[in-house]
C-alpha cells in the first residue's frame, strides 16, 4: 500500500467535512482526497447497478432537475437514470432544442428552477462558467454536466473509476491501486474540450503523467503550466503509454477550419491498431463518447474487448452520478453529521 | 440666464497643464478663464477656499461609450469624446449634430464621426459634413477594419480633413471569436482566446498606412509590450501617431478574470502580467499620451451572463482620477504628465481649446483632494450601471468641485 495517508478509502474526515462544498462545478476546486472520496462512494452503486434490482431510495421525495442548455444524449440519460434509481423525481429541461435566447434566460431559468425547489440541479451550456453563474443564484446543490470548454467533471470522475477498477484487476503491471506513474495520453482536440481540461486536473492531482497530443490549432496556449507534456506527433505520444483516451472530434471543424479532412485527421491522429501497438501491450483504450468511427478511433480498436474501456465508462458513469447525487444531497436530506445545507 | 457672479479660487495648488502644481488663485468671469497666477479676489466675487487642494483642468475623457452626466461629474470630467458604436451608429450628420448638443451646457461632448457607414468597414459616410456637425475625429469603434484598402482610403479622407483617426487595436482575423489573451488564465478557465500578438498585427498594419496617407493615427488602447514598443520606434521616426489607455490594462492583468468575473471582461481583453508592467513603463517614459475611462455602464442583462456571452466594457468615469492619481502616488508619473494624460494631451488630439488653465479659455476646472479616501462599490455608483472591475477596492483621489464654462456643477 502506498504511504499517501489521503489516497487509500475509508481515512476521511467525519460526516460532511469528507466533502466540504455545495456544488460539483469542476475538479480545480476538489482537494485529491475529495476526489477519491466520490470514486468510494460510487463502489457501492456500482455493485447495486450490477444486481436485478437496481433501486434504493435514498434519494426518495427529492426533485432533481437536468437542465440541458446544449445537446445531450448520453449524459443526460445517465443523469436521469442515476437519479431514477436512487429514488428521486427526476425532471429534465431540454432548453437546447427551444428558441431561447441564451443569457438573461439563464438566469430567470434559475431563477424559477429554485423557486419550483429542486433539491439538485444538473446543467449543461455551452458557455465557460455558465454553472457557476447558476449556482451562485440557486440554494440547492448544482452539479456540472459540462460547461462550454471549461470542465466536465462527472466525466473525469467516471473515467477516474473505471481506470481504478482497471488497475485492481490487476491488468497493469506498472501501478496497482493507484494513478501515480501511470502514463495516459489524451489525443484529440483538447482546446475545445471540457473533457480533456477535468481528466489533466484529475489525473495529474493522483500523480499520473499525462500528455495531451493534437494539431496546433486544437492545442490551448501554455497547456503545460496545466502539468502536462504536449505533443503534435501522436506516434511519439503514445509511445510506452498504459492508458490512450481519446476525444471526440467535431465534424464541423474537420471540413477546413482547423483540420483539412476527417481523413487526415485519422492519418495523424487516429488512434488505428498499429498505432495502439507503440502503447504498453497492456494498454487501456477510454472514449468518453460519441464516437466518430474511423476518423479518431477505428472501429477495430474501439470494438478491441481486452482493451477498450468504453462501454465500461458508461456503465461506471451512471454509478459516480449516483454518488455525486448522493452525497451532494446529504445535508438536505439530514443525513446525520453532514449538517445543514451550505 | 442671469449674468453669472465671477468666480476666485484661491488657496490651492495651480495644475495648469503647464508645469508642475504652484501655489497661486484663478479668475473666471461669465464662462471664461480671465487669469491665473498670483491674484486675489475682486469685490463681487464668488470665492471659493481651495486649501490644500489642487485646481486642475476639467478632465477631457477622450473615448466613452455612454453620455452619463452624473458619473462624469463625479470623476472630474467635464467633456468626452464619445465613440461612434452608439445605437444607431454616428455616421449621419444629424446624428453627430445631435450627439455634439446633447450634454450642454453642463457637459460637453465631442462626437466622434464613424469612418465607415454602420461601422461596417465598407463605404465611406460623410465625414466632412459630419466635421462641420461637430465631430472631432473619426473612429472604426470597437472594431477593425479588416479591409486595408478601406483602411487606407479613410485614413487619407480624415487627413484632408485634418481629423485624426481613432483605431481599435486588434487583427479581427486573429482575435475571432476571442474573449481572452491567450495563456494560462484562459486555458485553465476554457476561454476562447486569441495571441496578443492580434494587436501588435493590428498597430503594424495601421501605422504603416496612416504614414503613408499622412494622418494622425490615435490607437485608443495599447495594452501589450508589443504594441507599445511599435508606437515608441514610430514617435522616436517622427510618425504623427499617439495612443492611450484605460486604468484596467495598469492596474489589472488577466489573473482578474479567474472566476468568470464578467466586469473584468474588456476589448481588449486584460492582459498578462508582462504587459500590465509594460503600460507602466510605456506611461512613466511618454509613450502613452493618454488615459481616459472607456465609459460603458453596463447593467445586469449585458452582464449578468456566462464570461464569452457577456458584452465587453466598464463603468469607468468614477475611477479614472483616482487611478490615475495612484500612478502617481506610485512614482510612475508625477502631477504634470498626469494633467498631461488626462487634459493636455486629449484636449490636442481633439483639437479643442480646453484641458489647460490659461486665460481665455473655457473655466472648465476641477477642485480634487488628491488624498481623499473611498471604496468602490458596484452598489452605489453615480453611472448608470456599476459593472467596475475594481469593486470594493479601497481608491484615492476625488473632485470635490466642478466647474464647466464657469458654472459649478451640483451634486
Amino acid at each position: 500500500m502506498t504511504a499517501t495517508p489521503t489516497s487509500s478509502s475509508r481515512s476521511y474526515p467525519a460526516g460532511g467535512e469528507a466533502f466540504p462544498h455545495k456544488d460539483l462545478i469542476g475538479i480545480a476546486p476538489l482537494a485529491p482526497w475529495q476526489i477519491l472520496y466520490l470514486l468510494d462512494e460510487a463502489e457501492q452503486w456500482v455493485k447495486l447497478n450490477r444486481s436485478p434490482l437496481k433501486h434504493n431510495d435514498a434519494l426518495a421525495g427529492l426533485t432533481i432537475i437536468n437542465a440541458f442548455f446544449e445537446n445531450s444524449t448520453r449524459t443526460l440519460l445517465s443523469f436521469e437514470i442515476a437519479g431514477k434509481r436512487l429514488g428521486a423525481d427526476v425532471v429534465n429541461m431540454h432548453a437546447a432544442t427551444s428558441s431561447v435566447k441564451k443569457g438573461e434566460t439563464l438566469i430567470d431559468t434559475a431563477t424559477t428552477l429554485n423557486a419550483m425547489r429542486a433539491d439538485a440541479i444538473v446543467i449543461r451550456h455551452a458557455s465557460s462558467g455558465a454553472t457557476q453563474l447558476i449556482a451562485d443564484k440557486v440554494a440547492c446543490p448544482v452539479l456540472n454536466a459540462g460547461d462550454g470548454q471549461h470542465e466536465h467533471p462527472t466525466q473525469a470522475l467516471l473515467d477516474a473509476l473505471t481506470l481504478r477498477d482497471w488497475l485492481r484487476s490487476g491488468a497493469c503491471p506498472v501501478a496497482k491501486e493507484e494513478f501515480v506513474g501511470l502514463k495516459i495520453v489524451i489525443c484529440g482536440d483538447i482546446r475545445h474540450s471540457r473533457v480533456a481540461r477535468s481528466n489533466i486536473l484529475l489525473l495529474t492531482a493522483l500523480g499520473a503523467e499525462v500528455r495531451v497530443c493534437a494539431p496546433p490549432a486544437l492545442m490551448p496556449y501554455d497547456i503545460e503550466r496545466m502539468r502536462v507534456t504536449p505533443f503534435t506527433d501522436f506516434n511519439q505520444a503514445i509511445d510506452g503509454v498504459d492508458v490512450v483516451m481519446m476525444l471526440r472530434i467535431q465534424m464541423e471543424r474537420m471540413s477546413g477550419p482547423f483540420i483539412p479532412s476527417a481523413r487526415e485527421y485519422r492519418h495523424l491522429f487516429g488512434l488505428t491498431p498499429e498505432r495502439l501497438k507503440l502503447a504498453a501491450p497492456h494498454a487501456l483504450v477510454m472514449h468518453p463518447g460519441p464516437m466518430n468511427r474511423g476518423v479518431e478511433i477505428d472501429s477495430s480498436v474501439a470494438d478491441m474487448l481486452e482493451r477498450s474501456a468504453i462501454t465500461r465508462q458508461v456503465e461506471m458513469g451512471v454509478a459516480l452520478r449516483m454518488a455525486c447525487l448522493d452525497v451532494l444531497t446529504r445535508r438536505v436530506r439530514g443525513v446525520e453529521g453532514w449538517g445543514a445545507p451550505l | 440666464m442671469m449674468p453669472r457672479q465671477p468666480l476666485t479660487i484661491t488657496g490651492g495648488q495651480i495644475l495648469s497643464g503647464d508645469g508642475p502644481p504652484a501655489p497661486g488663485a484663478i479668475r473666471c468671469e461669465r464662462d471664461r478663464i480671465v487669469a491665473v497666477g498670483d491674484l486675489s479676489a475682486q469685490d463681487g466675487d464668488r470665492t471659493l477656499d481651495a486649501k490644500g487642494k489642487i485646481v486642475m483642468p476639467g478632465i477631457i475623457d477622450l473615448g466613452v461609450f455612454e453620455i452619463d452626466k452624473p458619473a462624469f461629474h463625479f470623476g472630474g470630467i467635464t467633456r468626452a469624446a464619445l465613440m461612434p458604436d452608439q445605437p444607431p451608429p454616428l455616421d449621419y450628420p444629424a446624428r453627430v449634430r445631435f450627439a455634439a448638443s446633447y450634454g450642454k451646457p453642463d457637459f460637453w461632448v465631442h462626437p466622434i464621426a464613424a469612418a465607415t457607414r454602420g461601422l461596417k468597414g465598407e463605404e465611406l459616410p460623410e465625414l466632412a459634413l459630419m466635421q462641420e456637425a461637430g465631430a472631432r475625429a473619426v473612429s472604426s469603434g470597437r472594431q477593425w477594419i479588416a479591409d486595408s484598402g478601406t483602411m487606407f482610403r479613410v485614413l487619407q479622407y480624415a487627413a484632408m480633413l485634418g481629423l485624426p483617426f481613432i483605431s481599435h487595436a486588434e487583427d479581427a482575423g486573429l482575435a475571432g471569436d476571442a474573449v481572452a489573451t491567450q495563456g494560462e488564465i484562459a486555458t485553465r478557465q476554457g476561454l476562447p482566446s486569441a495571441p496578443s500578438e492580434a494587436e501588435t498585427l493590428a498597430i503594424m498594419r495601421d501605422l504603416t498606412l496612416a504614414e503613408i496617407a499622412g494622418a494622425h493615427l490615435h490607437i485608443r488602447q495599447v495594452t501589450t509590450k508589443g504594441g507599445l514598443d511599435l508606437v515608441r520606434k514610430a514617435k522616436a521616426r517622427g510618425v504623427n501617431v499617439t495612443c492611450g489607455v484605460t486604468p484596467a490594462h495598469f492596474m489589472l492583468s488577466d489573473v482578474a478574470t479567474a472566476g468568470f468575473l464578467t466586469f473584468t471582461r474588456l476589448s481588449p481583453p486584460l492582459r498578462s502580467e508582462d504587459d500590465r508592467k509594460a503600460v507602466r513603463e510605456a506611461l512613466a517614459d511618454g509613450t502613452i499620451d493618454v488615459v481616459a475611462s472607456g465609459h460603458d455602464p453596463r447593467g445586469p442583462e449585458d452582464k449578468r451572463l456566462p464570461f464569452a456571452d457577456a458584452a465587453p466594457g466598464m463603468a469607468g468615469a468614477e475611477t479614472l482620477l483616482p487611478l490615475t492619481l495612484s500612478l502617481v502616488r506610485d512614482g510612475v508619473i508625477d502631477m504634470a504628465r498626469m494633467a498631461q494624460l488626462l487634459c493636455v494631451n486629449p484636449a490636442r488630439i481633439l483639437g479643442v481649446e480646453a484641458g489647460r488653465l490659461v486665460e481665455g479659455y473655457e473655466a472648465d476646472i476641477a477642485v480634487i483632494d488628491a488624498d481623499r479616501p473611498w471604496i468602490v462599490d458596484s452598489d452605489r455608483m453615480a453611472a448608470q450601471a456599476g459593472n467596475t472591475p475594481f469593486d470594493k477596492q479601497p481608491v484615492q483621489g476625488r473632485a470635490i468641485a466642478l466647474f464647466k464654462g464657469g458654472m459649478e456643477i451640483e451634486d
